[in-house]
Parts: structure tokens; C-alpha cells; sequence
């Protein structure tokens, strides 16, 4: 079980208010992720559930039980560390048995749980290595590993993926939604990467400075988002963001359209531009838009292979119904 | 990566230190050698030829001898032990964030500034002398009869004075190894469940092993051949006589410079079985 519930929680350091007054809900079993720029406080988010931050006010209850003052090791969380924090004079066998030996486990039933961790892992082969013979995906798994065998009521993970190269992180990033389906163990992920968000989460938690700017399901945050922080942040690459006179015409003070629905007519666009740099991904094509008219560079996505190239005109037309309005304070429109 | 012709170069350009230092080692070592086969008085005949070993057999089996040996590894494991104990404490002490750091930290290093033979003096006379040392003062305060500290408790005094010095330097290289630990290590063992005395066996002591390696390694080639102390304080006497300072009573006071060069050689073989030890254990510390 792992329902975490905060209420009103914060956290300053000395005059610097970190989070503000925060309320949230992660319900049992669900994998929510916090995403942000570094800095907005996703990292000390975490932190504060794990213990490892004493809350400047608020209560955090983890399955209705008050755990704001429990010790880290009580609350039942297990983590994992963007720098894997693994014991570096252990083999990976006592690493893992690390947790279950702090508890007072039985020998027996350390072994049990190493076995299955590690046959779950593909660690086996490894077990009586050191962290410092393992790559960096290895090493990963070895703190998954000593996560998972604490039974914890819920996973918190601190960027994970960071140190890792390009094509390791989408395997683990893969690996660990794999885990989350078969453990159904609440599973709490701070990343900055939106992809990494978009890809894995049941629930998003976007963050900006201390406050939360949007809670949902990432196709609610695709399809509405709430702001315009909101709406640049979530979607790659990212929203238009176009304000003056054109958003003014749709009674707006912005309007946001993704590169994805913008459409590359053959004439009597809506706009017209030349093409700048085009981005190649054989399956798109990206191209950055300039002389508009708007003061904006547009980015449009193109499917598949467009033959087009550097200062060719080129005629476009958004979608009207996928269109986002937003006010003057940046907030959405209905 | 280097062509033949500047492999060449370099061994013909670091010749001149090469040998410098070969020189510096070697000449010192063979007169000793041949002293110590000699019957060399300087002052009752001068050299009075070869006598084979008899300088070796007279040295070890001089009453004087065993008891150096065994003052020799007391002072040196004892200092070791203290400075290792409460330099890791220090360490640890002076890596928490706290008022005034800087100033501590230089405050904390400067008895390793104080030349041995002054720090000696400063000890000897103005914290154990028996009648106006600080010490006897304190004793004195609270009704007590001032300890005799260089004749009742010499070896304990002389360690005390030892580990003042290398305190520091054992604090030193024990800290930066402390700070070099990372952080989220110990949060991982705290939220594993790891109270602090645990965290600090299982996660700070194993990642200070090196660090504390070393500072084993280096202070014992230096303790082994401490002086200056013993000769401002006790001069050898009280059970304090190390083999360094009996081969230097051998050759100046009784001015037998054949029996002290015996000595010496005994000595480097003493710093040479030490040293195997160390090694094995160095070498299991390091190859990680």
C-alpha cells in the first residue's frame, strides 16, 4: 500500500522559500512524475517525502498515518539516487542485502529475496562483483535492486536516467515501467527530461518554482494545457507560442498550436514564411519558419520525407480546432 | 607513444638526478656498511681494522638492545593509534559545517609547524615540569601531588608529545579524504535503515581504509626515526631509549662509531620487515 497524501507542505531554507504551501495527492500504485527546470524544486519535492528534508510546515501522510516527523528509514520509501549511491567497498550481493540486513531480515529469506531481485535485474551473473566493475547500467539496476528488496509501499526515484547515455536510457526507461506494471508498487519519478515524463507516467506533476502548475495524465497536459508554461514545457519540440495581433484575431492575448498541427498546404495558407534550418528525422521533419510576419520562429512538423530546403517559401495552415487560447496572466481559455 | 630517439633523450636527461639520488643513498649506506665491520674508536686510537662481526653480535646482545626494539614499536603504535583514532574523529568533527571554519582548520594544523625539537621543549617545561608545569598546577588544584611526567610516566609522555605533532597532518589528509564521500552514500544507507554509528562502519570508515593507509604508511617512516624529542626530554633514560637513539649513545657518547654503525644496519632491517608488513597491507588497500 502507498497513498501518500501532503497537505500544505513546505520547506524554506533560512529567507529562501523553496516549495510554498503544496498540496498533493499520489494515489496507491499510481507512477506519478515530477517534471521541471532544475531548479523548481522537484528534487526537494522528493526529498520531503523521503525524509531526508525536514518539512518547514504541513503534514505528510504516507496511507493516512502522519509521517511529517518519521525518521527516513521508518517511512517505509525505498529510493533511488541519480548517482546510484551505491556502497563501493561491497559486492553487489551485499549491497542488496544492505537494507534487509539494517532490518534484522533472516539469512534465509535475504537470500530469497536477493535471488529473485537479481534474477528479475539480470544481476546474477554479477553478484559478486563491485559497483566499480559494472557499467552505468549495471550499476542502476544493482539500486533498483536494493530498492525493491526493502518491499517498500512506494519507489522514489531521483533523476535515475541522468547519468546515462542516450541509448541506455530509453532500455532502463523501459525497464523500470516494466517493473512498475508487474510490481503495482507506488512509484514517485523526478526528471526534468518531459519525454522521460510523457513516456512513463500515470500522472504528471509539472512544477515551476515551488508550485504546481498542472496535475494530470500526460494526454490531459498534452491536450489542455493549463497554462502557457505549462503548454511550452509538456510536447517536443515545443508549443508556438504566438501573442499580439494574430492572438488577438482568435480573442486571445496568446494562442499556442504544436509543430504537429500546423499543416503544409500547397497555397492560400494562413501563413506564409520561408523555411530555415529543417530538422531530417527521416520519419518527420522539423522546419523552423521565419519572415511570417509573426513575431515568433514557427516550428512545424512535416510527416515523413518533405522536400523542401533552406529560403524555400512555404505555405501554412494550424488547425483551428487545436488551437490554445490563453489570457493575459497566461492562464487557458476554454 | 614515444619514438625511440626522445626515450633516449629522456633517460639521458633525468641521468644527472638518477644518479644524484643514487649517490645520496648509496654512499651513506656502504660506509656504514663498512664501518659496521670495523673497530673505529675516534677518540681511543681511531680505526683499529677489521673485526668481522663481532660489532653485529656485540650490539644485539647488549642488554640494551631488545628493550630499544620493543620502546621503538610502543612509540610508534601508540602514536599511530592516537593519531589515526582522533584524527578520523577531527575529521569528521571539522567537515560539519560550523562558525569560523577556516580559523579552526588552520588552528587544528599548526602544531605540525612547530619544529620537534621547540615543541619538545615547550611540553617538557610548560605543561610536565613538576613544579611549574601547567599540568602540576591542575593536579595541584584539585588537591592532587603532581605526576613526575617524564621519569613516572615517560613512555605515555613521550607517545603524548609524538601524537601532538602528527596529529595533524593524520587530521589533514583524513578530512580531504571525508569530504571526497558522497553524500547521497550516507542518505542511502540512512534511509536503508542505518543509524549514524552503523553509517559510520558501514559507509565512512570503509571509504576512509585508504586514506587511513596512507597516513599509517608515511608517519611510521617517520616515528621510526623520532629524536629530537627523546633527547630534550628524557635523553634515553626511564625506559625511553628507541634503537635510533641508542645507536646515536653508541657512537657519540661512547664514541664506538663500528658498534653503531652495527646498530644502524639492525635498524634498516627492523624499518625493512616493517615495511613488508605495511605493504601487504597497503597493497590490499590501494589495488581496490
Amino acid at each position: 500500500m502507498g497513498r501518500i497524501t501532503l497537505d500544505k507542505v513546505s520547506k524554506r531554507f533560512g529567507d529562501v522559500e523553496v516549495i510554498p504551501p503544496l498540496d498533493l495527492t499520489i494515489e496507491d500504485g499510481d507512477f506519478t512524475v515530477f517534471v521541471g527546470p532544475s531548479g523548481c524544486g522537484k528534487s526537494t519535492l522528493l526529498r520531503l517525502i523521503a525524509g531526508l528534508e525536514d518539512t518547514s510546515g504541513g503534514q505528510i501522510r504516507i496511507d493516512s498515518q502522519d509521517a511529517t516527523h518519521v525518521p527516513p528509514a521508518k517511512r517505509g520509501l525505498a529510493m533511488v539516487f541519480q548517482s546510484y549511491a551505491l556502497y563501493p567497498h561491497m559486492s553487489v550481493r551485499k549491497n542488496i542485502a544492505f537494507p534487509m540486513k539494517m532490518a534484522g531480515v533472516s539469512e534465509d529469506e535475504q537470500n530469497r529475496r536477493i535471488d529473485a531481485a537479481a534474477k528479475a535485474l539480470n544481476l546474477t551473473d554479477y553478484l559478486d562483483r563491485r559497483p566499480g566493475q559494472l557499467s552505468g547500467g549495471q550499476r542502476q539496476r544493482v539500486a533498483i535492486g536494493r530498492a525493491i528488496v526493502r518491499e517498500p509501499a512506494a519507489f522514489l526515484f531521483d533523476e535515475p536516467l541522468s547519468n546515462l547515455d542516450a541509448a541506455l536510457r530509453v532500455g532502463m526507461r523501459l525497464e523500470i515501467s516494466e517493473l512498475h506494471k508487474r510490481l503495482r508498487t507506488t512509484m514517485i519519478y523526478v526528471t526534468h527530461d518531459q519525454v522521460e515524463a510523457m513516456t512513463m507516467a500515470d500522472k504528471i506533476v509539472v512544477l515551476r518554482a515551488g508550485h504546481i502548475e498542472q496535475v494530470g495524465s500526460p494526454l490531459e497536459l498534452y491536450r489542455a494545457p493549463r497554462n502557457t508554461f505549462v503548454a511550452g514545457f509538456i510536447g517536443s519540440p515545443k508549443m508556438n507560442l504566438i501573442d499580439g495581433p494574430e492572438a488577438a484575431r482568435h480573442g486571445a492575448h496568446t494562442i499556442g498550436i504544436r509543430p504537429e498541427h500546423i499543416d503544409v498546404v500547397e497555397e492560400n495558407g494562413t501563413w506564409q514564411g520561408t523555411v530555415g534550418v529543417a530538422e531530417h528525422l527521416g520519419s518527420d521533419t522539423f522546419f523552423h519558419i521565419h519572415n511570417t510576419g509573426l513575431a515568433e520562429t514557427l516550428t512545424v512538423r512535416a510527416l515523413g520525407e518533405v522536400t523542401l530546403s533552406h529560403g524555400d517559401a512555404i505555405h501554412l495552415s494550424p488547425r483551428a480546432e487545436l488551437i490554445h487560447k490563453f489570457d493575459a496572466q497566461g492562464l487557458r481559455i476554454e | 607513444m614515444a619514438t625511440q630517439s626522445s626515450r633516449s633523450a629522456a633517460r639521458l636527461m633525468m641521468a644527472p638526478a638518477v644518479i644524484l639520488l643514487l649517490g645520496w643513498m648509496l654512499v651513506p649506506l656502504v660506509m656504514t656498511l663498512l664501518f659496521s665491520f670495523k673497530k673505529y674508536l675516534p677518540l681511543r686510537g681511531g680505526d683499529l681494522g677489521w673485526v668481522g662481526f663481532e660489532n653485529y653480535v656485540r650490539f644485539v646482545t647488549s642488554s640494551a638492545f631488545w628493550p630499544s626494539v620493543s620502546a621503538t614499536l610502543i612509540i610508534v603504535g601508540g602514536v599511530l593509534i592516537i593519531t589515526v583514532g582522533l584524527g578520523v574523529l577531527l575529521a569528521i568533527l571539522l567537515n560539519q559545517p560550523m562558525w569560523g571554519q577556516g580559523i579552526v582548520r588552520i588552528l587544528v594544523i599548526s602544531p605540525f609547524f612547530v619544529m620537534p625539537t621547540v615543541s619538545a621543549l615547550v611540553w617538557k617545561n610548560m605543561f610536565m615540569d613538576p613544579v611549574n608545569g601547567l599540568f602540576a598546577h591542575i593536579w595541584k588544584f584539585f588537591g592532587a601531588a603532581p605526576i613526575e611526567w617524564l621519569s613516572q610516566a615517560s613512555m605515555q609522555s613521550i607517545i603524548l608529545i609524538v601524537s601532538w605533532q602528527w596529529l595533524p597532518f593524520a587530521t589533514l589528509i583524513l578530512l580531504t579524504a571525508i569530504q571526497s564521500l558522497d553524500r547521497e552514500q550516507l542518505e542511502a544507507a540512512e534511509m536503508d535503515g542505518a543509524a549514524p554509528l552503523q553509517r559510520f562502519g558501514y559507509v565512512t570508515l570503509p571509504h576512509l581504509g585508504r586514506a587511513i593507509t596512507v597516513v599509517v604508511l608515511i608517519q611510521t617512516i617517520f616515528l621510526l626515526g623520532i629524536f629530537a624529542e627523546i633527547f630534550v626530554t628524557t635523553q634515553g633514560s626511564f625506559g625511553t631509549r628507541t634503537l635510533t637513539y641508542l645507536i646515536y649513545q653508541r657512537v657519540l657518547e661512547s664514541q664506538n662509531v663500528g658498534l653503531g654503525s652495527a646498530g644502524g644496519v639492525y635498524a634498516i632491517i627492523l624499518a625493512n620487515i616493517i615495511a613488508i608488513f605495511l605493504m601487504r597491507m597497503v597493497g590490499k588497500n590501494l589495488d581496490q
